[in-house]
């Protein structure tokens, strides 16, 4: 391989230090998936159009299928695997497994990381505004009322610590 | 023990999924993987003059570009499964220079990366001889469709009946292409072992790929594997075995090492199937107090040219309503395209769209509510076959929906609610879906330690397939669910049906529950014959459908409500609310039902406000090939739906008393959006999908 | 992809200076528009030069009470930004219903305004497309064109501009900054877009090498009361079929003065100054709103299937002015 088109990128990913000698063309998705198996990020559609790629780099959603792993060099990555602690689920995984914000599944991580996304970012005082801010996130199984209620009620709980 | 049937037990896969841990098509890991890219026709029509692969193979890690030029003739064995279909050849993939749709296979690029082969995949130079496709649907030259459904039926005389009538509607329906587009691409990994080939591929039907690929081959059947755990969603567009199964298997030959092929978002709108086309016509005459006289119901759809797709959508038109004179009649319009596919409730998604919107042109002739009017023409039987139905709650459905969605606040006269800038409409439709029952086979081991294994080459694609068969052994076993596996998605595993036509609950359930019961006669033989006890315990049914089809018309029914909201200036439809009552026999699991209900309803919102494949006729492409502009329902778009099942007890279906949902709840929902538009805008939009520009 | 070789720029001058250098390398921001083009062979870099750790991020005040936005400042911090949100709730909104949420955080100011067009036939390389290889001729002016543009159009070329943000800026008299070979430069927005003329391929008169780096929005009481209102097929994450961002001083019920663009209909962020005109003076009642959209459209080729904008453009247009006059600003 032509090393000028080859980069270094040294990462966190899911709390843990990454460094991998990659193809400049790859993306954080295909890295994920194709480099570090971690499978749990999904590929959708490769062009930003559906969110199933949805992870959080320093702490913000974003479509890895759009970004050069190169480009998160020194970045803290969280991806689906990240997010229960010490085999703990995280409580929006609960709530999605209690709602049954899901059928196929496919969408799920995207949708959850999204999920987490909109509660941090104060997306919650309405239903309205948590479909809103998930509808970079398509599930054409037609989960969606569960998925908002499975966010609303984390977010319930979640009211007055954050 | 307390029964688990009926009861609403959260996904057992449920964990594996949050958690990004349940493994699809491409994420099985092999190693030493290569990665296979297809380039696909850029004509819609011709032929192949020249494939110049130089440059890419002279580019890093690029393995192989395989065409027609260089890759061997496959045997190709003749092989229909279940849902192929009946007339014509599948499309036998880089044996000829003729391309026959766009984006049509016509190379693959292997290579050490998917990097180096997508980008090789631009580099290999093909030259084409050019023909314009054409594109013909519904006047071109027809053919009456052969297998299957029949294209024909008729009793009494509906012409007589029509020419006679009091009252008469005449309304013609369009509605375009449709593409399933699950989120989850289709793939294939494909490994080769001698003459052994091993698959993980993304499908709806295990037995039928490792059948088809060991026909395609010329394999023995018993060398081919294929192992398909989950399922990205699928919604009828991996009933079949596509061409990149093959090309996936082909390249792994080719390079003697596995490889993984995933289709593009865009190749997936030529690389496997889609809802036809189709025009309809209805005629429907009946007397002033409601009573129809007459249906005349005529359909046309697209089909390729290498195979008749045929799809039973004008079956519901026969029996739904009480009607002495029907004649149905169905065509297919062969053009340059890919052969469609089923789609989510094929046939009865697109003929009910027709029928049911005809029925409310006739209620807003008549002057009657549209509830009423399918109250006054409730069959007794049906009337197609003279056979009583198994079981048909279509009346409660109606009157439950009606009291759930506040019909009574529907003005009969259009254009009468408004709320601000918004108009506001209230719609109905019937649904029906039939519930089918297959022979099916599963295996009960009861192990030792007191666990239990069922095994079955069943898939899951969301309807929760793991879940119901588990809460089935659960109760015949008298284990808790953490005591019982559930094995789906293996070819090695005995047959069944395909996880589509909503029968996989009827079909697979009810071999489970036979296995089941078998399991436990031997585990009480042995205790009582004294046999030594440690070791395992395993039982293999096969159940049949008897001969209750012959004596019984067999369908789930329901209503769906729809209350839009109309901008009156800018035409854009919005949802306020839907309600769907459905009567589907037994509801083994409420949470599930409810899911897939709500899945269904959302479904039929992009059939009827965004859904449209756009192909450009000069060439046949397909110019939105991909989900920013093939419009789905955003999160945004979906208010809380309210689904509800009836109870239903039907003692003829199957074992279970189960009949199929995730179909059912597709099935209307067009129909009762469209005819709240009509209610709130007095415009009455025949061709889907209803955009703003219709209604400006 | 091609093989691209990849730099981070760690100063503007760095950046220019690596553009000069190589006649084929592209600067590399948020990566939504570049990653996807480079994917689908439409762009061809050899290289890219990511800039996102330049210093170019920052949202301050300006002298006259206007705002200066770093190219580089991403969407979802823009739409945010207390000054945005107060002064120029257009700008809010623009950006909100501009993309999903994650794209927001990605995309910056400055690639927004670069983005390229969504025609299908410019996106496939197989097909004839005279931005993307000029003298191939236009695929979209009889083909599939629902999508397409009615104004500013040329038998070259028919593709819309699909920026939200760049309408609202433009109804703003936003000025474009940049800095590259020549030094540092400015251009009103109007003219920081091209139009197709019967040269598609030339979007901005800006150079290879020339780095977007600000955004000056200037002081403008008037936009306090404004909004950007999208009409789209579906209700979210989608390109817009018609758009208008407006602002509008009344006093006395005749309108004082008046901003008005549209998007979703035109080759490049349109002012509708034709409207404004029209306007000044006028009572601000419905009529007046409907004769100013009428003269606006005047000028519209519609093409087969995008004819519906022309109307849906002039009720987007009535639409958002009555949504002002009675509520002074976002629904």
């Amino acid at each position: 391989m032509d090393s000028a088109t080859t980069s270094q990128v040294q990462l966190t990913v899911n709390g843990k230090p990454v460094t991998l000698e990659l193809d400049t063309r790859t993306s954080l998705l295909d890295m994920l998936r194709e480099h570090l198996g971690l499978t749990g990020t999904k590929k959708g559609c490769n062009q930003g159009a559906c969110g199933a790629c949805t992870v959080l780099v320093n702490n913000r959603s974003v479509n890895a299928c759009l970004t050069l792993a190169a480009m998160c060099q020194g970045a803290s990555v969280t991806t689906i695997e990240g997010i229960s602690e010490n085999g703990r689920l995280h409580p929006l995984q609960e709530a999605f497994i209690r709602h049954d914000a899901m059928q196929c599944g496919y969408c799920t991580p995207g949708q959850i990381m999204s999920g987490i996304a909109c509660i941090q970012a104060g997306e919650t005082y309405s239903a309205h505004a948590v479909r809103e801010f998930m509808s970079g996130n398509l599930c054409r199984c037609g989960a969606y009322q569960n998925i908002v209620a499975a966010v609303l009620e984390v977010a319930e709980q979640a009211g007055g610590r954050r | 023990m307390s029964r688990l049937i009926g009861e609403p037990l959260p996904r057992v896969d449920a964990p594996l999924k949050v958690t990004g841990r349940a493994t699809y098509a491409a994420e099985h890991r092999l190693p030493d993987l290569a990665h296979a890219v297809i380039i696909s026709a850029a004509v819609g029509k011709g032929r192949i003059l020249e494939i110049d692969s130089r440059r890419a193979l002279g580019e890093p890690g690029v393995l192989a570009v395989i065409s027609h030029l260089n890759t061997a003739r496959l045997p190709y064995r003749p092989h229909k499964g279940w849902i192929d279909p009946t007339v014509g050849e599948r499309l036998h993939v880089l044996q000829d220079d003729f391309v026959r749709h766009w984006g049509q296979p016509v190379a693959v690029v292997v290579a050490e990366t998917l990097e180096q082969a997508e980008h090789a995949s631009h580099l290999v130079g093909i030259r084409y001889e050019a023909e314009a496709p054409s594109f013909t649907v519904p006047d071109g030259e027809s053919i009456e469709p052969q297998g299957g459904y029949p294209a024909n039926y008729s009793r009494g005389d509906a012409d007589q009946a029509l020419a006679t009538a009091e009252h008469r509607v005449d309304c013609t329906y369009l509605i375009p292409r449709e593409n399933h587009n699950p989120i989850e691409p289709h793939a294939t990994i494909a490994q080769w072992d001698g003459q052994r080939l091993t698959v993980w591929d993304k499908t709806q039907f295990p037995t039928n790929v490792a059948e088809e690929l060991a026909a395609v081959f010329g394999l023995e059947r018993a060398n081919v594997h294929l192992i398909c755990p989950f399922v990205g969603g699928a919604f009828g567009t991996s009933l079949r075995t596509w061409p990149h199964t093959t090309l996936a298997a082909l390249a792994a030959r080719h390079v003697g090492r596995p490889v993984k092929l995933v289709l593009t978002r865009k190749q997936m709108y030529f690389g496997t199937g889609y809802r036809p086309e189709t025009w309809q016509r209805v005629r429907l005459g009946a007397h002033s107090t409601g009573e129809l006289t007459a249906l005349k119901h005529e359909g046309i759809a697209e089909t390729s040219r290498y195979e008749h797709y045929i799809e039973g959508l004008l079956n519901a038109p026969r029996f739904m309503y009480s009607c002495p004179h029907v004649t149905t009649s169905y065509r297919l319009v062969p053009q340059d395209v890919h052969t469609p596919t089923y789609m989510r409730a094929p046939g009865a998604a697109s003929g009910m769209f027709a029928l049911e919107c005809a029925m409310d042109e006739l209620a807003h002739e008549l002057r009657i509510d549209p509830v009423e009017l399918r109250l006054r023409n409730e069959p007794k039987i049906d009337e197609s076959r003279n056979v009583p139905f198994s079981s048909r709650s279509l009346v409660q459905c109606l009157r439950t929906g009606a009291e759930r969605i506040r019909w009574h606040r529907r003005r009969a006269e259009p254009g009468a609610l408004r709320e601000g800038h918004w108009l506001v409409g209230l719609g109905v439709a019937s649904a029906t879906y039939h519930t089918l029952r297959n022979t099916a086979s599963a295996r009960v081991r009861l192990r030792p330690d007191g666990t239990a294994v069922i095994e079955t080459a069943a898939a899951d694609m969301g309807p929760g397939t793991y879940t119901s068969l588990t809460q089935i052994a659960c109760d015949e076993l008298g284990l808790p669910p953490e005591k019982v596996q559930v094995v789906i998605g293996d070819s090695n595993l005995p047959r069944v049906p395909p996880h589509g036509g909503s029968q996989t609950l009827s079909s697979v359930g009810s071999a489970v529950l036979a296995a089941c019961l078998a399991a436990r006669s031997a585990r009480q033989e042995r205790a009582h014959s004294g046999a030594i006890a440690g070791s395992e315990i395993v039982a293999t049914e096969t159940s049949q459908p008897g001969d209750a089809t012959k004596r019984y018309s067999m369908h789930a029914f329901g209503a769906v409500f729809a209350e839009v909201m109309v901008d009156v200036d800018l035409g854009i439809v919005r949802l306020a609310h839907m309600v769907g009552v459905y009567a589907a026999g037994r509801i083994v699991n409420p949470r599930l039902a409810h899911s897939q209900a709500i899945g269904g309803m959302v479904g039929g919102v992009g059939m009827a406000l965004l859904e449209e494949t756009h192909i450009d006729r000069r060439d046949g492409r397909i110019t939105n090939a991909n989900l920013a502009e093939y419009l789905v329902p955003t999160n945004a778009d979906i208010p809380v739906f309210d689904a509800v099942f009836l109870d239903e007890h039907d003692p003829h279906v199957n074992p279970l008393g189960v009949k199929g949902i995730g179909e059912l709840s597709y099935v209307g929902v067009a129909a009762a959006i469209a005819n709240a538009v009509f209610n709130a805008t007095g415009k009455r939009i025949r061709d889907l999908p209803i955009t703003l520009e219709k209604l400006l | 992809m091609r093989p691209v070789s990849y730099a981070r720029a760690t100063s503007v001058a760095e950046a220019i200076a690596a553009l000069r250098a190589h006649p084929d390398a592209a600067f590399l921001a948020g990566g939504t528009t570049e990653i996807d083009l480079l994917r689908l062979d439409v762009v061809r870099p050899n290289a890219l030069v990511d800039i996102n750790a330049l210093p170019l991020s920052r949202i301050e005040d300006l002298a006259d009470g206007g705002l200066r936005i770093g190219a580089l400042a991403r969407m979802s911090d823009v739409a945010e930004a207390p000054a945005v949100v107060e002064r120029f709730p257009m700008l809010m909104q623009a950006l909100l219903l501009g993309a999903s949420a994650q794209l927001r955080n990605m995309a910056t100011i400055g690639g927004n305004l670069l983005q390229r067009v969504r025609c299908s036939y410019f996106r496939d390389v197989a097909s004839p497309c005279n931005k993307r290889e000029p003298g191939t001729g236009c695929s979209a002016l009889d083909g599939i064109n629902r999508g397409h543009a009615v104004l500013g159009t040329s038998d070259h070329c028919i593709a819309t501009h699909p920026s939200d943000l760049a309408v609202a800026l433009i109804a703003l008299d936003a000025v474009v900054r940049t800095e590259g070979p020549r030094g540092a430069r400015a251009f009103p927005i109007d003219e920081f877009f091209l139009l197709p003329r019967d040269t598609p391929h030339l979007e901005h008169p800006t150079e290879h090498g020339e780095l977007v780096v600000a955004v000056d929005v200037p002081a403008a009481p008037i936009a306090r009361r404004s909004l950007y209102a999208k009409v789209r097929d579906r209700e979210s994450y989608e390109f817009a079929l018609a758009s208008v961002a407006a602002a509008m001083d009344v006093q006395g019920g005749v309108i004082r003065a008046a901003r008005v663009a549209l998007g979703g209909v035109a080759t490049k962020p349109w002012r509708a100054r034709r409207a404004e005109q029209i306007l000044v003076g006028a009572p601000a009642q419905r009529d007046t709103y409907a004769r100013a959209a009428r003269e606006e459209l005047a000028s519209a080729r519609p093409r087969q299937l995008n004819a519906f904008k022309v109307e849906l453009a002039q009720r987007a247009i009535v639409r958002a002015l009555e949504t002002l006059a009675e509520t002074g600003g976002p629904q």
